[in-house]
């Protein structure tokens, strides 16, 4: 018995133990390419344990391993192995690279992997609790730079915040359900969905709304992206992001599946708001870090609209959403990272001007991650908004209402999205800009060619994986 | 010759890709490296023309479905779906004919970064072609949104003082209108439980279904078109963009709204293209009055042929939405027309701008007597325009105003004005640029048209006459797919 569960947290103590032994090894040698390879090798250990291990259920139901989450894991570990030479190139142009960057790369993806297991309340609050204290340290990495710390402290109390509304809600559901495992939930949800439980449930929705920056809980996310290392927020934008979503679909799906009329309503309101501000206050920005961060969250609006659909569909549109959308962003934070003038990394619109001319290779993946973050075909965007409102019409009822709203708030997000790619192709430059550096550039490009024309043949397996992912989700 | 209209659709890619190795070996802005990618650009287009050729010659127009059928599994039961039909391939030829002459168009007049304007106009056209081809419905959208970033990038790189204003405003404007289709595709695809365009036209939809999705079609299409009241995006777009642009602009990209119309929303949605039949034809007829009028009052060569363009679509709208035989070809025949005429008259226009750098009508006057063959090729088109017989221009007119007499007598009566409009307009701005004395200076030293302008208009002079005295050549290709889509609008729509 005992052996069956350590089997099936196989991941998880692998990248526990890793992370430690790294830990150590780091402290007495020191850091170096070998020792990041090193780290992307126990998370590549990690995704494919997660691929060939046993499914089912381990400690009292506290740790699941099934389909959706072994599709999590591993386009979370994939995310998180990215974000290592990304993150190292950076910081040692910088010179302020240190060997506990990949340490915590490893120990977030640790925690998010925990999230994506959840079955039941504890799991649920260790696995974020974990990975958001390695996050908050990754933002305020640049410890010398008052933007960095600003950004990490910032992250740290407003999170501390989440967390609290999160565990209120999660010991109001504890009190009137009688349990924290979901199986037990999910029967007195079905027997009687009474105020207790469903107004613990609302807490426990606005504080994951918060990691996955849902407006109106999203306060903290333009902020964080400008402050943090630009590499890093390439990180926070995608991973982190797929960890929280897979854990709001299983405890809405797994737990709360009879009162989806209800928690329904929440998530539609809060993927429409989430939509017009990212939409409408993208609109101001001329920083594009935190430009991204209100296309974040408007496509996080996207998603949350998948996910309201509901049932197999709805969330297999989130997941195909989740893992299209990271790439793109991942994509185009590797283009920022790359980009440097006079020494002075380029953050701002206007910093771009002309970066057609200077920088072809760089301004069309740009280019191609703007287009595909707005939906336009024949980008990889477009398939992950084909799936999310193909999901939400299908729900019938005012799902429909819901995706025609989210569709037009695109089109006024479509703006910014294009102000952007005027700046890069029809204006002059201001200046020469430096010789990007390679590992970025790599990253930046890889993404660029799944943004286009190998989606259009990768799609096929996307499908049918997220399709099983979903199908299997509640089943075991 | 299963294939042929992938290879079609896609070989202008090739071009793109030898233009690109080119850049990849030299430098950019090197003469010969520019002078390469023009012919590159030229030779594709050509290649395009004749395998578009190939098709054609290759049709059945006896029959009346979808051939040269290609299929293959894509994803979550999307499929990659190509065919034409008689009403399609049209359209096909049209795209492959009007692109060598926009490429030989901009052989001059293009100065600044020529690599990336001949690839943005390759990759234009195969998403084109792909529009007419696509016979599944994402796949339609797929080429129907793809072509708005490189037209954005048309008009905004290459385009005039004002053409960041008027490529946002395209792009915003067609972009809205596109998400309620997207909407509505998604919708159909779920209640029919299939992509596969020849399926949805034969699939009927509840009639309170149709009305939604006709309306969230009708957005797309009315923008594209352009229709009275959403066609202000059109005179902005097309007096920014480059010559080339405006052509295909005129040329082809309004034609989508045409022909969405009639492969959506007559097949698909009967009942409702019945049910907003009176409505459509208000909106056309306002538009071929007002703008007609609006046209009158330009001051702006360019803007005053945009405006006509709107009141011509008119005419095709109108003439769609009657749902018989008449006519559904005569808006056909207008819109093969208009891409030819209306391609020509900006080619007119783009002439004398390349020389003069200005398109203030009240600039010009008096051309007539420097630039002879000028002003007869700008009249044989001028006329087009206003409809006269022999030119393309008569038979569509006819034949639209004939079929909608029969729908509605009044909608004929007040659309028989926009034929008169249209002579004043016309023929006005053709006294002011052409005739008359020249009295600006500054024209003394203008000439005539030289040898590649003659051997754009050639082509386009050949096609307005030859198929205004024998439009058969259009009809029997077209007869078999209009029957069956007249037949079975009126089956379906109880007529």
């Amino acid at each position: 018995m005992l052996n069956d569960a350590f089997a099936l947290a196989g991941p998880e103590i692998i990248l526990g133990a890793g992370a430690l032994v790294l830990l150590v090894l780091g402290a007495f040698l020191g850091r170096g390419p070998v020792f990041s390879l090193a780290a992307v090798a126990v998370l590549a250990a990690a995704a494919v344990d997660a691929v060939m291990g046993p499914m089912g259920r381990a400690f009292s139901g506290g740790l699941v391993a099934d389909p959706i989450s072994t599709f999590a894991k591993v386009a979370i570990y994939a995310a998180s192995a990215v974000a290592i030479p990304l993150g190292d190139a950076w910081m040692v142009k910088r010179g302020t690279a240190r060997f506990e960057f990949p340490v915590l790369v490893v120990l977030a993806a640790l925690g998010m992997g925990m999230m994506a297991s959840a079955g039941d309340l504890i799991s649920l609050y260790i696995g974020i609790e974990l990975h958001s204290l390695a996050l908050y340290i990754l933002a305020a990495f640049q410890r010398d730079d008052a933007k960095s710390s600003e950004a990490g402290l910032k992250y740290f109390v407003l999170g501390a915040l989440s967390s609290g509304l999160l565990l209120y809600g999660a010991s109001l559901i504890y009190g009137f359900a009688g349990s924290t495992r979901f199986e037990v939930i999910a029967q007195v949800v079905q027997a009687h969905a009474g105020a207790g439980v469903l107004f613990g449930l609302v807490f426990l929705i606005c504080g994951l709304a918060f990691k996955v920056s849902a407006a109106p809980f999203h306060m903290w996310t333009p902020d964080v992206y400008e402050g943090a290392p630009t590499p890093i927020v390439g990180f926070f934008a995608g991973a982190p992001k797929i960890a929280a979503m897979v854990l709001l679909a299983r405890v809405l799906t797994e737990g709360f599946g009879g009162a989806i009329e209800q928690w329904r309503q929440v998530l539609s309101l809060i993927a429409l708001a989430s939509v017009a501000v990212g939409a409408f206050a993208g609109l101001a920005q001329k920083n594009l870090k935190r430009l991204w961060a209100y296309s974040s969250i408007a496509n996080i609006g996207y998603a949350l609209v998948g996910l309201a659909a509901g049932g197999q569909a709805g969330v297999q549109s989130m997941l195909m959403f989740m893992v299209l959308y990271t790439i793109d962003v991942t994509g185009f934070f590797a283009c920022l990272a790359a980009l440097n003038r006079d020494g002075k990394p380029m953050e701002t619109m206007d910093d771009m001007a002309g970066l057609m001319k200077q920088r072809p290779g760089l301004a069309l993946a740009m280019t191609a991650f703007s287009l595909s973050a707005l939906g336009l075909p024949p980008f990889s965007g477009f398939f992950a908004k084909f799936y999310v409102f193909k999901a939400a019409i299908g729900a019938g009822g005012y799902m429909p209402a819901v995706a025609v709203a989210a569709l037009v708030g695109s089109v006024v997000a479509a703006f910014y999205y294009l102000r952007l790619i005027k700046v890069m192709w029809l204006d002059e430059a201001p200046g020469a800009t430096e010789a990007p550096a390679g590992g970025a550039r790599v990253v930046a490009y890889s993404a660029a060619l799944f943004a286009l024309p190998v989606v259009l043949v990768a799609l096929k397996g996307l499908d049918l994986l997220s399709l099983a992912a979903a199908a299997g989700l509640g089943l075991h | 010759m299963a294939g042929i209209l992938s290879l079609t659709t896609f070989l202008p890619l090739v071009g793109v890709a030898a233009i690109l190795l080119l850049r990849l070996s030299g430098k950019p802005d090197d003469a010969r490296t520019v002078s390469g990618a023009k012919w590159i650009a030229l030779a594709t287009t050509l290649a395009t023309l004749a395998m578009s050729v190939a098709v054609v010659a290759k049709f059945d127009p006896a029959q009346s479905g979808f051939q040269f059928l290609e299929d293959a599994d894509w994803f979550a039961g999307l499929h990659y779906r190509m065919g034409v039909d008689g009403i399609s391939v049209l359209f096909v030829l049209l795209t492959a004919f009007l692109m060598p002459l926009c490429v030989v168009a901009s052989w001059k007049s293009i100065e600044k970064r020529v690599l990336e304007y001949m690839i943005a106009f390759l990759v234009l056209e195969t998403l084109v072609i792909g529009v007419f081809c696509a016979l599944d419905l994402i796949l339609f959208y797929l080429f129907f949104e793809g072509q708005l970033i490189p037209m954005f990038l048309i008009i905004g790189i290459w385009g005039g003082k004002n053409r960041i204003y008027a490529a946002f405003k395209f792009f915003l404007y067609t972009l809205l209108g596109s998400v309620l289709m997207l909407a509505a595709i998604l919708g159909m695809i779920l209640i029919a439980h299939t992509s596969s365009i020849p399926e949805l036209m034969a699939f009927k939809f509840a009639p309170a279904v149709q009305t939604w999705m006709w309306l969230a079609f009708f957005a797309s299409f009315a923008v594209k078109m352009p229709m009275w009241p959403v066609h202000t995006w059109l005179p902005d777009a097309h007096v920014e963009a480059p010559t080339a642009g405006s052509v295909i602009l005129a040329g082809i990209l309004l034609k989508m709204g045409g022909y969405g119309f009639m492969r959506f929303s007559l097949p698909m949605f009967p009942n409702a293209s019945a049910q907003f039949a009176p409505l459509v034809f208000a909106l056309s007829v306002i538009a071929i009055v007002y703008t007609s009028l609006v046209a009158f009052r330009q001051t702006d060569i360019k803007k005053l042929i945009a405006y006509s363009s709107v009141a011509h679509m008119g005419f095709v709208t109108m003439g769609i939405f009657s749902g018989n035989l008449q006519g559904e070809q005569g808006a056909l025949f207008q819109m093969l027309s208009h891409g030819l005429i209306s391609g020509a008259l900006f080619l007119c226009v783009g002439v004398v701008y390349d020389r003069m750098h200005t398109r203030e009508i009240a600039f010009y006057g008096g051309l007539v007597n420097r630039m002879p063959w000028y002003a007869a090729v700008f009249m044989l088109f001028t006329m087009g325009n206003v409809g006269l017989p022999g030119t393309s221009g008569f038979v569509g007119e006819i034949l639209t105003m004939t079929g909608v007499y029969g729908a509605s007598t009044w909608t004929a009566l007040i659309a028989a004005t926009g034929v008169i409009l249209s002579a004043v307009y016309a023929l006005t701005l053709y006294r002011r640029v052409v005739f008359g004395q020249m009295t600006n200076p500054a024209l003394g030293s203008i000439t005539d048209l030289e040898q590649r302008e003659v051997l754009i208009f050639l082509p386009l002079i050949i096609g307005t006459l030859v198929l205004g005295v024998q439009p058969n050549l259009v009809f029997n290709l077209t007869n078999a797919s209009v029957d069956h889509l007249v037949a079975a609008f009126n089956a379906a729509a109880g007529k």
